[in-house]
């Protein structure tokens, strides 16, 4: 338990409580619990079909699963009671595993609609096209990222790589309070995954929080993490400090399947 | 998956309204007589006549189609008033004459007629029921030597060019509706632009079915002379009726060497209700020629209204160099069925068609495409390419493609390409959790898919094609 209480300085931004969900009647996640404070990376490492991905979509309200047990609080509120859509706007945004594509729509709208559904919600004046394409640019230079990316069909034709690097401009662009980076780091080779792991480092701040659900340690070298947990078989079984993803990169984990489960 | 994206919460049809006027209705039934009549009042010379008997005599052999991908009780033709008016005969000429309550009407549909509320840049001929209420701009048209009156008054004051043009395209024994519109039409709208000119505005018709138990049965003629160029859009809506409403139009448009016709439509006629009661029967003849060399017809609809709809807007290509475009978006939502897609039939050397074709299924709807792409003989060199793409949206709707390709060239050079999509639980959640609500992203989707077509759009009505699309979609994702 190396590095817990380490941070204890931020508010708590999202707490899961014994969270049950399944997904066609299966059940996936069999009790979790997660405390998320303001200012922290979180990284949730697990073999396959641990339910990481499960979590991330949970959290962001895929009408594919359902919750059966549990409870999450995000900002104190009941996230779980929200619609996607007001997940959103309240500032919780999820990088997909796999980004969808939309035809016909290029980025820079897309992202001008989400920024204004946002603004909306918030009551704040929405952008207009040139308004929005000026704060833009500043995002861009900013993270050092050129703007071809904007003319182009959201996610259409996209190389992997390039989805996953897009889903990091959106953060970079709407700015949640708390970003679920879903698998991120993989497809990406080692120059963009450098890239995007520098962006999201960038956007860390003592007010916004990030969990990233990985398999790799890779991307770890780039974005310290405050806390590492690892799921497997829908529950967290151990939560450590960066070393635990270290020891996890060497041993594997087989090793804490035989270790009883942190309740 | 999809439990969630078919809540069948429908937004009422927006332009359903009925205008409480006066109206002279002949009584329901078709003749001779009813014939003669029409043509009387509308003040024709006897080769009108003896054209729309001949057509009747030839339609009353003729049996009504059924090869479409549709389906309909029969049609009482003998039920059907083919003339209905407004009883104070608007002058055409003045404005002030015109009764209050139709201006209001078309002013309510977004139409307005007044000299200070016009669109800029847009001349409108306004047809309620049976004749032309106003056509605006007719001065500053004529400056230029471009005609835009009602057919009914053409067939007066420009008898030589409507007797040159009319059924030359579309011919009086075409097909059964053609031939049932030639016998009976009332209105509609004549356009010709004189050799080199380029028309200064965009021209536009709306109709409006008002009159119950009646049918609409217009006739558009439009002549482009050599080197010409003119942008045509119509529109058109209808109240909310539990009846059947027919509407069988013919279109025609000739081009001549060198000439440019763009022809828009966007359809928003009454589509019935969600159990599929009423509703208008969009029965239509479209066709272009492009008689002259590199001449230019170009075809973009969009199609969100009528119960059924059954219409393939095509282009004789004879003229050596001359282009056949065809963009449609076809929506069909709750009971609504279409049957639609275009005919290029090429005869001229190098000559080139395009066709893209965006149909969207919601609710129960059902969407056919159905194309024809023939290559005669003597067309050498001639090229086609042909994109019908289909959206899905829920499971209880479905799309068709259809394409007949006959070619007897040998140089003909045909490209095809076709899809099939779904919206998915995945797109919309996808777009939700970056904060937009499902209607946002299904509009987002639908309108990305139809971008093809709606950049053919002229730049007034794109926005209004865009809306539209909106609002028919509405409900259809929950």
């Amino acid at each position: 338990m190396t590095g817990k209480g380490k941070r204890e300085t931020g508010k708590v931004l999202l707490e899961v409580r014994d969270l049950h969900a399944s997904v066609e009647g299966r059940e996936i996640l069999k009790g979790v619990d997660l405390t998320v404070r303001t200012g922290e990376v979180h990284a949730i490492m697990g073999p396959n079909g641990s339910g990481k991905s499960t979590l991330a979509q949970v959290l962001a309200g895929h009408p594919a699963y359902s919750v059966t047990a549990g409870q999450v609080l995000y900002e104190g509120k009941d996230l779980l009671a929200m619609a996607p859509e007001e997940r959103a706007r309240e500032g919780v945004f999820l990088a997909f595993q796999y980004p969808v594509a939309i035809r016909g729509i290029t980025n820079a709208y897309f992202l001008r609609a989400a920024v204004n559904a946002i603004r909306k919600h918030k009551g704040v004046e929405e952008l207009g096209p040139v308004e929005f394409m000026d704060a833009l640019e500043a995002k861009l230079t900013a993270i050092g990222w050129d703007s071809s990316y904007l003319t182009r069909p959201v996610n259409d034709g996209f190389s992997g790589g390039e989805k996953k690097r897009n889903e990091i401009l959106q953060l970079a662009v709407l700015d949640p309070k708390l970003a679920i980076l879903d698998e991120t780091d993989s497809g990406l080779d080692i120059d963009a995954l450098k890239t995007v792991a520098q962006t999201v480092d960038k956007l860390r701040r003592p007010d916004n929080a990030t969990v990233l659900v990985t398999h790799y340690y890779r991307i770890l070298t780039h974005i310290q993490p405050d806390l590492v947990h690892v799921l497997a078989a829908g529950r967290i079984v151990k939560s450590g400090g960066k070393d635990l993803a270290l020891e996890l990169e060497e041993k594997g984990y087989d090793w804490l399947r035989t270790e009883p489960a942190v309740a | 998956m999809s439990s969630g994206i078919e809540a069948q919460v429908l937004q009422p049809y927006k332009y359903g309204f009925v205008t409480d006027i006066e109206s002279e209705t002949v009584p329901p039934g078709l003749s001779e007589d009813v014939i003669r009549l029409i043509s009387q009042k509308k003040g024709e010379p006897a080769w009108m006549l003896e054209w729309r008997l001949k057509a009747y005599r030839n339609w009353q052999k003729m049996p009504e189609p059924h090869w479409a991908n549709v389906q309909y009780g029969p049609v009482d033709y003998q039920a059907i008033s083919y003339y209905a008016a407004p009883k104070q005969r608007p002058k055409l000429d003045s404005l002030d004459q015109v009764d209050p309550k139709l201006l209001e009407t078309f002013e309510k549909l977004g139409i307005p007629l007044e000299e200070r509320k016009r669109l800029a840049g847009v001349a409108v001929d306004a047809v309620f029921d049976s004749v032309s209420v106003a056509t605006t701009f007719r001065e500053e048209l004529k400056k230029h030597g471009v005609i835009f009156c009602a057919i009914s008054e053409a067939i007066r004051e420009y008898p030589d060019l409507v007797q040159q043009y009319l059924g030359s395209v579309v011919p009086y024994n075409d097909n059964f509706f053609a031939a049932l519109n030639s016998a009976v039409f009332t209105d509609g709208s004549f356009v010709y632009v004189p050799k080199g000119v380029r028309c200064p505005m965009e021209l536009s018709t709306y109709f409006r079915i008002n009159a119950e138990s009646t049918g609409q049965f217009e006739r558009t003629l439009i002549v482009a002379d050599e080197g010409s160029h003119v942008s045509y859009l119509e529109g058109c809506s209808a109240p909310v009726r539990d009846e059947n409403q027919l509407h069988a139009a013919v279109v025609e448009l000739v081009a001549l060497d060198n000439a440019t016709i763009k022809y828009s439509t966007i359809q928003n006629w009454y589509p019935g209700d969600e159990e599929g009661r009423g509703g208008i029967y969009n029965f239509v003849t479209k066709r272009g020629a492009c008689r002259g060399r590199a001449s230019k017809i170009s075809w973009t609809q969009v199609e969100t209204g009528s119960a059924i709809t059954w219409k393939y807007p095509g282009c004789i290509l004879q003229g050596d160099d001359s282009i056949g475009e065809f963009y449609s978006v076809a929506v069909t939502n709750q009971r609504q069925q279409a049957d639609t897609g275009t005919k290029m039939i090429h005869m001229g050397k190098n000559t080139r068609s395009t066709i893209v074709s965006k149909g969207i299924s919601a609710g129960r709807g059902q969407n056919t495409y159905r194309g024809l792409v023939k290559i005669l003989k003597g067309a050498e060199q001639a090229r086609n390419y042909s994109q019908c793409d289909s959206m899905l949206i829920g499971d209880r709707c479905g799309a068709h493609t259809f394409p007949y390709i006959d070619v007897r060239n040998s140089t003909a050079i045909m490209e095809h390409e076709a899809s099939t999509s779904k919206i998915g639980e995945d797109q919309i959640f996808y777009a939700k959790q970056r904060g937009l609500s499902a209607e946002d992203a299904v509009s987002m989707i639908v309108n990305g898919f139809c971008k093809e077509v709606f950049k053919e759009l002229p730049m007034e009505f794109a926005v209004e094609a865009q809306r539209l699309l909106g609002i028919s979609l509405e409900g259809s994702v929950g």
